[in-house]
């Protein structure tokens, strides 16, 4: 059975100056679905998911969520959305506890105004209440509901990054962006964040990211999308993307009888 | 474990409660005692500029140089107002907030599309510019020569003069300002606020609007400061450009930088030393040094903001609630450990990192 | 006077002005480039040389080793001031380090009204009161001392920058830190040295204008303002373009006052600030392309 498609990617181009740094590419994100995109370094991974998340605009194609075109949007518009993301280099909000960085994710989904707030009506503190218990259910998911209340600063790398994937999780988006997720973690935290990203899927998360481990992309996407120099030259589940020619061409150089 | 919106803000209410009381009893004691009650009054209305002030620098991590200007432009739209126009008190200080407000967002708009450094000079610059306006203004400020004769502040037909009453004044708008800020501060706003200083673009990316809420908080400092300067005009009932420049703009910086600016109450705690140091100065420094002028303040509150800033980056809030939090949780023997209080490191001083 | 005359007066008064903030934004762009530190202590160095030049030649110092003897002493006061106040907080954000150098510059002010007073000194001209003609305005040769100097202060640091060894290590340090350690240059002594520097030609400012304006302890406070201005107009890093800032922000500022009021001179040069950080924030000789992400 195949999935709704929910993010649609359609003739993307990005150049500076003269250097096109993504040409042409398009391809499909489903629901439930991750996927990844690889590719060596310079082929465009990142400036795509730069454009996907509405810090570069394209120079020409559009992005679809949802059938609605989203291209040019800001960051906080696609958070509204429901496409949210995460850091390459953290950025946790180290002046904050675990629990309020993921109650900053749930922003979208409260509504106190500056005026409510600063009036503490009724429903401010009923709300507080809410993103709280909401908050920790997030924490819960994954596996780090004893350290809500530790300062964001002083956890190690590996559960800083859980602690921005339950942020980006907070507001219940239907994507979630994932910028080199298993950068900086030692095996054992790579596992433990595999394994959480394979149960959110099971409760309907999708996911689209960009990885340079290549073990990561094997165990869990669903469908891999390869760059090169800012094309796309293969897409697929990941057994037909290690056996293609182009892919190997790509990571090897085009040394004959190379094989992974 | 119990889940309770309490643990994220374990604020000492109970200082503060404590605190409140105090401070409004204190009159009742000192009544005759008129440099105490003025000296008081002045960091009452300190502690408004600088209370709006914190939440800008503190929480949402953006500088302003140009405070006193806001200041001005409730003091002088007061002034004008009610002397020259008999507008009611009350009146002219919402229209000055107002102003205020509507400078702040004119200003703010490319201001915020600025950062660090930029920003510093832009907003240094619309001080001076403001503080010209005020010089040179002669038929609405009365220039140079300042604006005299400035009406008392009206409460129900009676004018307030006596410091007695004053102090009550502007001690209750200046409780109100640090609740109204705290009441930002703990809520999804706050929040909003504290992730811009953290990140701007992970708070982007989460859905907040980062633009909107950086004009927000600097209209509402401006309004805190507005109120603050038609308070101070009403009491001192003579006002001078000088009084709103850009060294005034800078003593409004140390006030937050020494109260500290990832506490609601650093402000009133700035302020509060900002005005005693400055007292005792008066006193000290002619005994040392007896041809030095008031001046000679400078040395020492530059000093200071240098210590501090290296020494102390959180400011004397912070260093202050530890104290308060380890003396109530020896004096209750808790087993279970103390949660972290509000947001106490919010950071150094505003700007990226 | 005739208009032709005004002129050329006010002209000349623009650059002798703007030749003061030329120096004093030079260093704002030597010590933003080389530390990342906008310094708005620049303008108090000033101050402090000109008021101690003329300590010194009150004294009886010959003219020209009282120059040399209050630069160099403002040059060890600013590497000082790196050490103690700038070097401890290096880490700090840079909001932080804005404010430490307000916090400096208030301390400089207080130490100058400890030792001089609030009252103004004047310096004697460098060569007599003479004065040029020139199509009927007055010319006094102080001015042309000013501008004169700074000329030759801009070729020295060029060949300081871009001919000696020292100078091209900064330089490196500026252009990319990392690459430099490699090669052995350590950025972060290049902090004091560039501090320092800078604290001289602000001495050297001062010292120039005091003979035209006199001296006095808050007279750093507009002096730096502006040529922060100056900087910034021209893109902070771009000592060309800071300098030709500092001619444009001078001039204006002369032909404000001649032609309209002295009242509105600095609303005029910070609305200037103002619309070019508003509008053209990589300062007006940037070419459009950059990009800000």
């Amino acid at each position: 059975m195949k999935k709704s498609v929910l993010l649609e990617i359609e003739q993307l181009s990005k150049s500076f100056g003269g250097v096109h740094a993504v040409q042409n590419v398009s391809f499909c994100v489903r629901d439930q679905e991750i996927v990844a995109i690889i590719g060596p370094n310079g082929a465009g991974k990142t400036t795509l998911f730069n454009i996907v998340t509405g810090i570069l605009p394209p120079t020409s194609g559009s992005v679809l969520f949802k059938g609605m075109p989203v291209t040019g949007k800001k960051p906080y518009q696609l958070a509204a959305l429901g496409i949210t993301r995460t850091f390459q280099n953290l950025q946790v909000f180290t002046n904050m506890t675990v629990i309020e960085n993921v109650m900053v994710g749930m922003h979208t989904r409260l509504k106190t105004g500056i005026f409510s707030a600063g009036f503490r009506l009724p429903q401010v503190f009923k709300e507080e209440k809410q993103a709280l218990k909401q908050a920790m259910a997030c924490l819960e998911q994954v596996g780090i509901a004893h350290l809500a209340f530790e300062k964001a600063d002083i956890l190690p790398y590996g559960t800083q990054r859980l602690v921005e994937i339950a942020r980006a999780a907070a507001s219940q988006p239907s994507l979630i962006l994932l910028d080199e997720p298993m950068a900086g973690l030692n095996p054992q935290e790579s596992k433990k964040l595999v394994d959480v990203l394979l149960a959110m899927r099971n409760n309907g998360m999708t996911f689209l990211f960009v990885e340079h481990d290549m073990e990561t992309v094997m165990a869990i996407a669903d469908r891999v999308i390869v760059l090169d120099y800012g094309k796309k030259i293969a897409e697929g589940c990941p057994e037909e993307i290690t056996q293609h020619p182009d892919v190997i061409k790509a990571y090897l150089g085009e040394e004959e009888g190379a094989s992974c | 474990m119990k889940l309770d919106v309490k643990r994220i803000h374990t604020g000492n209410a109970k200082w503060s409660l404590l605190f409140t009381v105090l401070l409004l009893g204190l009159p009742l004691i000192f009544s005759t005692n008129n440099y105490l009650l003025s000296t008081l009054i002045m960091v009452g209305f300190y502690t408004i500029v600088s209370t709006g002030l914190t939440l800008l620098m503190g929480y949402a991590g953006q500088i302003s140089l140009g405070q006193a200007a806001f200041y001005g432009i409730g003091a002088y739209t007061s002034a004008y107002l009610t002397a020259h126009a008999g507008v009611s008190s009350w009146l002219a200080m919402a229209a000055g907030a107002a102003i205020a407000a509507m400078v702040a967002l004119i200003v703010g708009i490319p201001a915020f599309r600025l950062r660090e450094h930029y920003l510093a000079l832009a907003t240094l610059g619309f001080g001076i510019i403001v503080f010209t306006f005020f010089k040179e203004w002669k038929g609405i400020t009365g220039g140079l020569n300042g604006f005299f004769g400035i009406p008392p502040i009206q409460l129900f037909g009676f004018p307030l003069q006596t410091d007695f009453q004053f102090y009550y004044l502007v001690w209750i708008f200046a409780l109100i300002g640090v609740l109204f800020a705290r009441n930002i501060v703990r809520s999804r706003v706050g929040r909003a606020l504290l992730s811009i200083h953290g990140s701007e673009i992970a708070a982007n990316s989460l859905g907040v609007n980062i633009t909107k809420y950086k004009l927000q908080i600097f209209m509402i400092s401006a309004v805190y400061a507005s109120v603050a300067g038609s308070l101070y005009a009403h009491y001192v009932t003579f006002i001078n450009p000088d009084l709103f420049g850009i060294v005034p703009s800078i003593y409004f910086l140390i006030m937050v930088v020494i109260g500290g600016t990832g506490n609601v109450w650093g402000g009133l705690i700035g302020a509060a030393v900002y005005v005693c140091l400055g007292e005792l100065l008066k006193e000290m420094v002619p005994m040392f040094i007896p041809n030095a002028g008031g001046e000679f303040e400078i040395v020492f509150f530059g000093l200071l903001l240098v210590i501090i800033l290296i020494y102390m980056p959180n400011g004397l809030s912070h260093s202050l609630s530890k104290v308060l939090k380890r003396v109530s949780s020896t004096s209750r023997h808790r087993k279970e450990p103390i949660l972290v209080a509000e947001n106490e490191n919010a950071g150094s001083v505003g700007g990226e990192h | 006077m005739d208009g032709w005359s005004q002129f050329v007066q006010l002209l000349f008064s623009g650059l002798t002005v703007g030749s003061i903030y030329a120096l004093v934004a030079l260093g704002f762009v030597i010590t933003y480039s080389v530390t990342g530190i906008l310094n708005l202590a620049q303008g108090d160095f000033a101050m402090l040389g000109a008021l101690l030049c003329i300590t010194f030649v009150n004294s009886g110092i010959p003219f020209v080793i009282a120059i040399l003897l209050s630069v160099v002493a403002v040059m060890a006061v600013g590497g000082l001031f790196e050490r103690l106040a700038i070097h401890p907080a290096r880490n700090s954000s840079i909001a932080t380090l804005i404010i430490i150098t307000i916090g400096a510059a208030f301390v400089f002010r207080g130490i100058a009204i400890f030792i001089w007073g609030t009252q103004p000194y004047a310096l004697r001209p460098f060569t007599g009161n003479h004065s040029l003609n020139v199509v009927g305005a007055v010319i006094q040769t102080q001015n042309l001392w000013a501008i004169a100097l700074s000329l030759v202060s801009f070729i020295a640091l060029y060949i300081f920058f871009n001919k000696t060894y020292i100078g091209k290590a900064v330089t490196a340090c500026v252009v990319n830190p990392f690459a430099a350690r490699l090669m052995g240059i350590e950025p972060r002594k290049m902090s004091l040295g560039a501090v320092a520097v800078s604290a001289g030609l602000g001495a050297l400012a001062g010292i120039v204008i005091a003979p035209v304006s006199g001296a006095s302890y808050d007279m750093g406070v507009m002096i730096g303002l502006k040529a922060f201005i100056a900087a910034v107009i021209g893109g902070l890093t771009n000592a060309p373009a800071a300098i030709a800032g500092a001619f444009i922000i001078g001039i204006l500022e002369a032909f404000t006052e001649g032609y309209l009021s002295s009242g509105y001179k600095d609303a005029i040069s910070f609305g200037l600030l103002l619309l070019v950080l508003f509008f053209m924030p990589n300062g007006i000789f940037a070419k459009m392309s950059g990009k800000r992400v």
